[in-house]
């Protein structure tokens, strides 16, 4: 039930972007993100769609998972988008009934809409093609500088990537007590909030104790493999910025240009 | 004969070992092991055997210093556990696997977590990936490599698990009930892979087990109560001894019962079996004498 999640889940693969330093990937999806965010006219976001396109080709993981990603958030986008057809002024284009609906809103609501869609695609290309472990090793590295403050990276980076570790666990784990309580008799699926509310109380108490007892037993088994916190660790991958990723970067860079470029080209047309 | 051990080296020494500790409500010490002598030779595959509470675990978790001795010493490779200094000398050369492989592993896909001890260890990338590359052939995971953890069967998460204890090249593997939550193609998965890893690769093993199948094929059989060894024999000699098994609340192996109730039923069969394929080496030919007969 809770486990078709397939948010943050990893395809293994060895295409383009798989290969792609995950520091750079994490990088570019950031000025990815805020190209996205920057973008306020249609000729930006076809840019941004067809950048997304290339990179979504590059990765060679099968399409339908995007989709299901964004079923997730469909209901908020189409809330949205919809809300924002009547928060704004400007030409009337036509009414229905007593809802007048003005080009300018209309813009609005397709933009939101897009933006949330596209934000779904970008993280998804980063998650779907990042290992977690590359995704905490990458994000040790570039928060390194902060260790400067004695922020402790590497014990942030570990306690994130177990965290994306037990996930899938906890998650069985829940659907384990969840049957476990209903053979006793437990309804949590009648009754008001607040009743529902209360359900849920002889759930998360067993799923507590049982991470309690879990993160004992895999602590003493770290201990066994001679985890002595960050000091003197190595790694298995060595992370190298190769010409694939200088492709990347410039593509990355070009979008972002390109999408600032048409922001001052239709505003100059307007004006 | 099999218990003839005295070429082999001494690797672990443990020497009148005591652990006691103090019950939070009563304050009164208990003796979860009360005077423990063994010596574990290079090499060899030692079971130890005990009902619940007889001390098991907790001397698998004083054998590479997870646990320091309240009394008496433990010797690996003469290196005391007592000392602090060596301690991860001991942890990478008498590696520990638990019973429930879900809360070993640390990373999410296969070959990030088998790297984990090695990298601890500060070792070269390169030998690390050869390491680990090895560490996971030898528990036939090689193809699962880049694989998520969470979407192994239970026999394959504990295999990565004993991947990530061999990718530190110990020399002594000790199994804490390895096989108690698998099911049974899970568990002949597992015991496989801990047998070829004693023949093949010489690695010392120290195997604690409810199930008496697996511990047939061991060298030599450590039998616990109470916090103390009752008994240090060949399979053989111990299974054969059933008064004694069940004075221990150990249960008996199915081959070894099924020849015994035979014989009490005045079927003329040898009466012991220690496997299944002495077994059925015994059954056909009592069928082949037999069928002469009539």
């Amino acid at each position: 039930m809770l486990s078709n999640i397939a948010l943050g889940r990893f395809y293994p693969g060895n295409s383009f972007v798989h290969r792609l330093d995950p520091r750079v990937k994490i990088v570019l999806v950031v000025v990815l993100l805020v190209t996205v965010f920057f973008s306020n006219n249609y000729l930006a976001f076809f840019t941004n769609l067809a950048a997304i396109f290339i990179f979504m080709v590059f990765a060679k993981i099968s399409f339908k998972n995007y989709f299901k990603n964004m079923k997730v958030i469909l209901f908020i986008v189409l809330f949205t988008s919809v809300l924002n057809i009547f928060y704004a002024k400007g030409p009337l284009l036509f009414k229905i009934g007593p809802v007048a609906i003005t080009k300018c809103g209309l813009d609005n609501s397709i933009f939101v809409a897009f933006r949330l869609l596209t934000l779904i695609l970008i993280s998804s290309l980063l998650t779907f093609t990042t290992s977690p472990t590359d995704l905490t090793d990458a994000l040790e590295r570039i928060l390194k500088p902060l260790s400067v403050f004695k922020i402790k990276t590497h014990e942030l980076a570990m306690m994130m990537s177990i965290a994306l570790r037990f996930i899938p666990t906890l998650l069985e784990e829940t659907d384990k007590i969840i049957d476990a309580q209903k053979a006793r008799g437990a309804d949590m699926e009648s009754g008001n909030a607040l009743k529902r509310i209360k359900a849920l109380v002889p759930i998360l108490v067993p799923l507590l104790v049982a991470s309690f007892r879990r993160a004992f037993d895999l602590a003493m088994a770290m201990e066994c493999r001679c985890y002595n916190g960050g000091d003197g660790r190595t790694k298995m991958k060595v992370l190298h910025i190769c010409s694939n990723d200088v492709l990347a970067i410039s593509a990355v860079v070009t979008i972002f240009l390109l999408v600032l470029w048409s922001n001052f080209w239709v505003l100059a047309v307007h004006l | 004969m099999i218990g003839d051990f005295s070429f082999m080296e001494n690797f672990i020494n443990i020497v009148d070992l005591k652990f006691s500790y103090e019950e939070a409500d009563s304050g009164r010490g208990i003796n979860i092991l009360d005077g423990v002598n063994l010596e574990i030779k290079k090499g060899e595959f030692l079971t130890i055997l005990g009902h619940n509470g007889s001390g098991k675990s907790t001397l698998a978790k004083h054998l590479n210093a997870m646990i320091s001795p309240t009394d008496g010493d433990v010797f690996v490779r003469g290196i005391n556990t007592k000392d602090s200094s060596r301690i991860y000398d001991i942890r990478s050369s008498v590696g520990l696997v638990f019973q429930n492989p879900d809360n070993q592993i640390v990373a999410s896909i296969v070959e990030d977590d088998v790297a984990f001890g090695p990298e601890n260890l500060g070792i070269a990338p390169e030998e690390i990936r050869a390491r680990v590359d090895g560490a996971l052939r030898a528990v036939d995971m090689y193809d699962y490599r880049q694989e998520a953890t969470y979407n192994l069967s239970g026999g394959q998460k504990q295999r990565v698990a004993i991947a990530g204890i061999i990718a530190m090249k110990p020399s002594c593997l000790v199994l804490d009930e390895p096989t108690a939550m698998l099911d049974p193609i899970g568990r002949d998965e597992v015991m496989r892979v801990i047998k070829k890893l004693n023949k093949e690769c010489g690695i010392t093993i120290v195997l604690i087990t409810h199930y008496m199948d697996e511990t047939t094929g061991s060298d030599r059989i450590v039998v616990m109560s109470k916090g103390k060894i009752v008994r240090v024999g060949v399979p053989r000699d111990i299974f054969s001894d059933i008064d004694f098994l069940k004075k221990c609340q150990l249960s008996i192996p199915q081959s070894v019962e099924l020849v015994q109730k035979l014989q009490a039923h005045g079927v003329n069969v040898p009466s012991f079996a220690l496997n299944e394929d002495e077994c059925i080496d015994i059954l056909t030919q009592y069928f082949s004498v037999n069928a002469v007969k009539r």
